[in-house]
């Protein structure tokens, strides 16, 4: 087996875990899509090119009919600009990359092949095989799942009775123990889970993401900058 | 099979605003030089985004959850595998929500 297989294989054996929980939220999405009026061909072309959960659900819920396509645009942006942070550190992990294929490749990026794709970048090169076992399966499971659902219409049932709505955070608490570097990793984690907590609660719209990310790397800065301050007090 | 203007028109205007946010910290990061202050900074940004995302419903939904997430992060402690990782939250969350 060649070493581009070989990776491209681990990347689907990673993911797959994943593919499971994905496929039926992608199900549920696609009958939820189906009650607000859009057709399997519609609702398959959403998760196809738009393929960000969140922003699809919330769409979903904001529909209307004529759809309000302006509205819905912006809501998109809003909910996803997390991806610019998440891009931005994994753009640092993208020397192995062709220069060329790094932009259209970021289009697979979603939160769990992003954080499995980090997670990798902390003990080896990011290669293009392996980002793509990560990605490519996903799409495929996310549209697959949704145009079933939209034709299956309502009879799935809640997610929730099967603790599938939990599979994501209890996949991202398995990557986060890979990040653990002692208590200063502690500090970021405890300010940025409060601070999103809060502002989940108290600002609408998905905003809570970016905050709660961002009082974290605060957190991180000033901790860097005592340390600095300790070496020159430590050298003078 | 039915294709509506709006909703093509939504959901193109969906795809475009996303892919946008995709790329964009790819074309940030070439004015930014990462060392020092700025490599601490992005070092804590993967862990930082990936709690903020599951603090609401880690903390903020209800004690089942929170408990389940203390069991997973025991789990992810011993570095059990991430499938194993991943059915011992689910069922524990399971469960909890039957008890609490």
């Amino acid at each position: 087996m060649s070493k581009t297989t070989a990776e491209f294989r681990q990347g689907i054996i990673d993911i797959l875990p994943i593919l499971a929980a994905a496929g039926v939220i992608g199900l549920l999405w696609g009958t939820q899509a189906a009650s607000k009026g859009l057709s399997p061909l519609e609702a398959g072309l959403m998760s196809a090119t738009v393929f960000a959960g969140a922003s699809q659900i919330i769409a979903i819920e904001l529909w209307r009919d004529p759809a309000p396509w302006f509205f819905l645009t912006v809501t998109a942006f809003i909910v996803n600009v997390r991806h610019v942070l998440m891009g931005a550190s994994l753009s640092r992990h993208m020397g192995e990359i062709p220069q060329g294929w790094r932009a259209p490749l970021l289009y697979v990026m979603a939160d769990e092949n992003w954080a499995l794709s980090e997670r990798r970048a902390l003990t080896q090169p990011l290669t293009m095989a392996y980002y793509l076992g990560l990605g490519v399966p996903m799409v495929v499971t996310w549209t697959v799942s949704s145009v079933i659902g939209a034709i299956a219409g309502e009879w799935f049932k809640d997610p929730a009775a099967y603790g599938f709505d939990f599979a994501f955070s209890a996949l991202f608490i398995g990557i986060l123990a890979g990040f653990w570097k002692g208590p200063k990793t502690g500090a970021v984690l405890a300010v940025s889970a409060v601070v999103a907590a809060v502002a989940k609660l108290t600002i609408p719209g998905a905003w809570y993401v970016v905050l709660g990310g961002l009082a974290g790397v605060l957190v991180a800065v000033l901790l860097h900058a005592e340390e600095e301050e300790a070496e020159a007090e430590a050298t003078s | 099979m039915t294709l509506q203007l709006s909703t093509l028109l939504a959901i193109l205007g969906m795809a475009v605003a996303t892919y946008a946010t995709r790329i964009a910290g790819l074309f940030l990061m070439r004015y930014v030089t990462v060392k020092g202050r700025t490599k601490a900074a992005f070092d804590a940004l993967p862990p930082a985004i990936l709690m903020a995302v599951i603090a609401p419903t880690i903390i903020a939904t209800g004690i089942a959850e929170t408990l389940a997430a203390a069991i997973t992060a025991a789990a992810a402690f011993f570095r059990l595998p991430m499938i194993v990782t991943i059915l011992i939250g689910m069922v524990s969350v399971v469960l909890l929500r039957m008890l609490v």
